[in-house]
């Protein structure tokens, strides 16, 4: 680990004043940023912990909507009534996620700010084009089992593995931000994330030391709500697909899909085919996908699992 | 002691404390967090600097320059030992990894430096400043590659010889009525034990110690004197507790060597832990084997020829896995073969897993005997039934010690509820799971090793027991109480373990499931003599002399026991070692594995939902632990079924999934009921203690009962372990 500097900020307005400081970052849950920065693949040299900024409420909206706050931690999202009442699909996501520890640390900013995973990212011996633009990417003639299959570039193949945001893609949620000269801004999740293209070690639409203040549910759409991870074993993996659904009863929905793509995987105009059933919608949503041979399977697991979640909630 | 003939009534048979389901004497210091693992004597080393090894970076060639320049400025840096400073090292005798690279490299994250600094952090970030330069040259990483230029072994001390032939394999395989030729695969595992390998060296003059995390005391003495050219006699080991070791940590590997280099530059103690990635690509692992199965039967499903060839690879030198040796004892047929290859890889060290040789050799025999039941249209468990022997098939005459094969599996179809089992697959649905079931035999070799003991009475009549023998999680403190326990006629509060201290007696250690019958036998070897120095000073018969309830009892005389030690403790020493019997005799653990699973009829995800495991290993010494035991190795077998892979990029040559998230073991989510099934016996060939081994049996032939059970479920036959949703998505989609 690189020696950094620390501090501590109680409220928004220092953390946004801090973050000018150069080579800083934000700390809040650290279960992602403290294990890379342990490996040097992070390297910081000032941590602004913000863990006492406040921001942990969950608040309804005049919209009937929820908002919540940055640090809200997973567990306690996953377990708020009107969360399980209204947004099922959330707290299911959530409780599929890692393990009781770390959804105790976890935050629900810091959720959606996980460094997208490969194996080749976090051996710093091995080249990879995000932990060192250029090097090259040992992962697409290499093990990429668990890896995107669309989205992806010639560049990088790493996959996105929060479950929340897959939640939160088919929930339409919204991002808001404080930026360090104090505006704020919204962003719906959809524009969210970057895909890798030419440029894969940026992730995120989010600029330098913008903080992540809430995210913000529309009013509930009603419907049923599952979230299905496919994964080898039970508990506390990644994901080799995942499905989070909202049926609705005249047999529309709104699927995202997670462990397929460098971000959640969401089509709007693929879903006017949901009643067409799996194999029409599928073959929409899953339009330019570029498996490599060891993960070309993820393309059909998408479909049957998709097509498992439709008939088991519409018989 | 020596043990040549097979043991009569002895104490050990009134059963008051051995045989009880007695909890953990050490369980409280653990679930307390007060056992020390051996990165954790600070009250002993108080002035430790810290060592952090740097793993090379390329997978075969060599090191050209190693630039230290800004690494040694860093703060707190005290050394950085290479070879260029290390002077010179040799191999330890059972593992044939260099730990230190250069100029060669071996493999991936070989030792290229051992950085020492005052804190963890200043000698990790140190570590990441060398500038090291490397030529790389090209690397052999597939077996598949290498399988036809593979060449025969030399005979190894452990497993079987490299070829076995009885009959006529090939003529009777050729004429057989119905018959089976398939290949299966197991791949690289990892042993992924909680406790990564961990040491703190000091050195007092010449002689050293070290507190450290290895499950055999002797020969880690042995190896890392070897290793640093000095005395055996200057090298003392501690291992009180050990969090996990699984044959991971058989002997001394590069954390001991590291540590003890370094704390020699330095000059004053010096800790040092393995990195996770590290214990992947440094140590040792289970290698990927390919096996080739061949079995031919009569019509009635009499097995008429049976023949077993495996490949593996490893380092130059490196041991071949055994993975034939089940297949020479497990079941009858005039005509056999069994084969072993290797090639040479340039990976990490293949080298001993919980039960080598036999865990992956079952994995394929096993799915094997289920192909074979239904060609033969023979229900698996009759099958295997039809198919047991009395007798050494190799060597007619030779017959087992004890072998309930037929019962364990009988026992076992009846506790699970075989019956309802369909042959036909894909017949049992239960809402979106396709339901099977499946069953394998287990076997397993019952070794026993000579072992010592020194037992020790005071006046307050109470027994302290010392011995080399480890306790790597699997009891081994309590069953060498209870046994002392029974041999003195005390309660087992009045007995004190010390084990893990090579100063104590030696023992075998932990490994190849001889520690317990082993180590029991040597302390009641000990706990003989001090029955008789306890009858000496009390003037009694020893051959009449009861020991019983903190007394000792001959001729209607009657004192406490302490009373012997009025005058000064009673100390007592032995050794056992053995005759000719386990030549006379076959002798093995025997079990059957059933298990239910759940197969998701949409994604094949793949959950196991019961198990059920029969087994039998001669005198059980404490259900309870022996119990622990078989549920931990069920538990590994799980892993080894459904998710255990070390991926090779053959590509780079190096184990990709280096660390716990990459690296998939069951979690408590996939684990459902498991009942384990422990038949009462005993074994009088064995030792006075008529116990066998059972760490190793609960996980042979529990991964082919899964992959059975998958099949039954979904009518798709994985043969290349692990069994996961893609491979059976290949088949049915």
């Amino acid at each position: 680990m690189k020696p950094f500097t620390y501090e501590r900020v109680e409220t928004p307005a220092q953390a946004a004043a801090a973050a000018g400081k150069p080579g800083a970052k934000f700390l809040a849950g650290g279960t992602n940023l403290l294990d890379l920065m342990k490996l040097q693949i992070e390297t910081p040299t000032h941590l602004i912990d913000i863990g006492r900024i406040g921001l942990d409420r969950i608040q309804p909206t005049i919209d009937g909507g929820l908002r919540i706050g940055a640090m809200v931690r997973n567990t306690d999202l996953a377990a708020d009534e009107r969360v399980r009442a209204d947004y099922a699909i959330l707290s299911r996501a959530l409780l599929a996620g890692a393990s009781g520890q770390l959804r105790n640390k976890a935050t629900t900013a810091g959720n959606l700010l996980q460094r997208t995973r490969c194996p080749y990212f976090y051996d710093t011996n091995q080249p990879c084009n995000k932990r060192s633009p250029g090097s090259g990417c040992s992962a697409i003639a290499g093990f990429s089992r668990q890896l995107a299959v669309i989205g992806c570039s010639d560049t990088c193949i790493a996959t996105h593995p929060s479950d929340m945001a897959v939640a939160m893609m088919a929930l339409d949620a919204i991002v808001e931000t404080v930026k360090p000269d104090g505006k704020t801004r919204q962003i719906p999740i959809s524009e969210f994330y970057w895909l890798p293209g030419k440029t894969p070690h940026l992730e995120t639409t989010l600029e330098k030391n913008e903080l992540i203040t809430a995210v913000v549910l529309p009013a509930p759409v009603g419907g049923i709500h599952v979230y299905h991870k496919v994964r080898d074993r039970a508990s506390y993996a990644f994901a080799l697909v995942s499905v989070g659904a909202i049926l609705f009863k005249d047999g529309s929905g709104k699927i995202a899909v997670g462990g397929v793509a460098p971000k959640p995987w969401r089509n709007t105009s693929a879903e006017k085919l949901i009643r067409s059933g799996a194999k029409e919608f599928t073959s929409k949503l899953m339009e330019g996908a570029r498996p490599t041979g060891e993960n070309a399977f993820k393309l059909t697991l998408v479909e049957r699992t998709i097509d498992g979640t439709l008939k088991e909630n519409r018989s | 002691m020596k043990f040549e003939t097979p043991a009569g009534i002895n104490p050990i048979d009134q059963l008051k404390v051995v045989g009880k389901p007695a909890d953990r004497i050490e369980g409280p210091l653990k679930t307390t967090g007060s056992a020390r693992y051996a990165y954790e004597y600070h009250g002993e080393v108080t002035n430790a600097a810290y060592g952090y090894i740097l793993g090379s970076a390329i997978s075969k060639g060599s090191i050209t320059r190693i630039d230290q320049s800004v690494a040694k400025a860093a703060p707190g840096v005290l050394a950085i030992v290479t070879a260029e400073n290390a002077g010179p090292l040799q191999t330890g005798k059972f593992y044939v990894s260099r730990f230190l690279a250069g100029p060669q490299i071996d493999h991936y994250h070989q030792a290229v430096a051992v950085v020492v600094a005052e804190t963890f952090e200043q000698a990790r970030y140190a570590a990441s400043l060398l500038k090291v330069g490397y030529k790389k040259s090209k690397g052999s990483f597939d077996l598949e590659a290498l399988k036809d230029s593979a060449q025969q072994p030399a005979p190894s001390q452990f497993g079987p010889p490299p070829q076995t032939l009885t009959g006529d394999f090939e003529g009777a395989f050729k004429t057989a009525q119905v018959t089976l030729d398939e290949i299966y695969t197991t791949p690289d595992q990892a042993h992924a034990m909680m406790e990564p390998h961990a040491t703190i060296a000091k050195w007092e003059g010449d002689k050293l110690t070290c507190w450290c995390s290895i499950q055999q005391m002797n020969w880690g003495v042995r190896d890392l004197a070897n290793i640093l050219g000095i005395p055996k006699e200057n090298v003392r080991l501690i291992a009180s507790y050990i969090g996990g070791g699984f044959g991971g940590k058989g002997t001394v590997l590069a954390d001991l060597v590291a540590a003890s280099l370094a704390a020699r530059a330095v000059g004053r103690p010096v800790k040092l832990a393995l990195q996770r990635p590290l214990m992947f690509n440094n140590t040792i692992h289970r290698p990927k084997t390919i096996q080739r199965i061949r079995i031919g039967a009569d019509r009635d499903g009499r097995i008429t020829a049976i023949g077993h060839e495996s490949w593996s690879g490893n380092l130059p030198g490196g041991r071949t896995e055994p993975a034939t040796a089940s297949t020479r004892l497990l079941y009858a047929g005039a005509n056999r073969l069994t084969r072993l290859k290797l090639a040479v890889l340039d990976l990490a060290e293949g080298n001993a897993m919980r039960s080598p040789g036999e865990a992956p050799g079952m994995m394929a025999l096993e799915i094997a005997m289920d192909e074979m039941a239904e060609k033969l249209n023979i229900d698996p468990v009759a099958f295997r039934i039809k198919n047991d022997t009395q007798e050494d098939p190799e060597k007619p005459g030779r017959k087992f010690s004890t072998r309930k094969l037929i019962e364990c599996l009988q026992t076992g179809a009846e506790k699970f509820g075989w019956e309802k089992r369909q042959t036909k697959p894909g017949s049992i649905q239960e809402g979106q799971w396709l339901i099977g079931m499946g069953v394998a035999s287990a076997i397993r070799g019952a070794p026993i090793a000579k072992s010592a003991a020194r037992v020790r009475l005071d006046k307050s009549g109470s027994i302290t027991v010392e011995t080399d023998m480890t306790d790597i999680g699997t009891g081994s403190y309590t069953i060498i109480g209870q046994t002392a326990a029974e041999m003195m006629g005390v309660g087992l509060d009045q007995v004190t373990v010390r084990i893990g201290d090579s100063s104590f007696p030696e023992s075998p250690g932990s490994g190849g499931q001889w520690g317990a019958a082993s180590s029991t036998s040597g302390v009641y070897a000990a706990c003989v003599k001090l029955r008789e120095a306890v009858a000496n000073q009390l003037g009694l018969d020893v051959e009449k002399a009861q020991f019983s309830d903190g007394k000792v009892s001959a001729d209607d005389r009657s004192f406490a026991l302490g009373d012997a030690a009025k005058s000064g403790d009673l100390i007592a020493q032995d050794e056992i070692t053995y005759g000719e019997l386990s030549k006379e005799f076959a002798q093995t653990t025997f079990g059957a594995h059933f298990v239910e699973v759940a197969v998701h009829a949409y994604t094949f995800e793949i959950r196991v939902r019961r198990m059920v495991a029969v087994c039998h290993a001669g005198r059980i010494l404490n259900p309870k632990t022996a119990r622990s035991q078989v549920i931990g190795a069920m538990t590994m077998g799980v892993g080894a079924a459904l998710m255990e892979e070390m991926v090779v990029d053959k590509n780079v040559g190096f184990f990709v999934n280096h660390d716990l998230a990459g690296y998939e073991v069951p979690v408590h989510a996939d684990i459902p009921y498991q009942e384990v099934v422990l038949l009462e016996d005993i074994d009088p060939t064995m030792s006075p203690m008529k116990a066998q081994g059972i760490g190793e049996l609960g996980l042979c032939g529990v991964a082919a009962a899964i992959a059975n059970a998958v099949y039954n479920a979904t009518g798709v036959r994985v043969r290349d372990y692990p069994v996961t949703l893609d491979k059976i998505l290949k088949n049915k989609v």
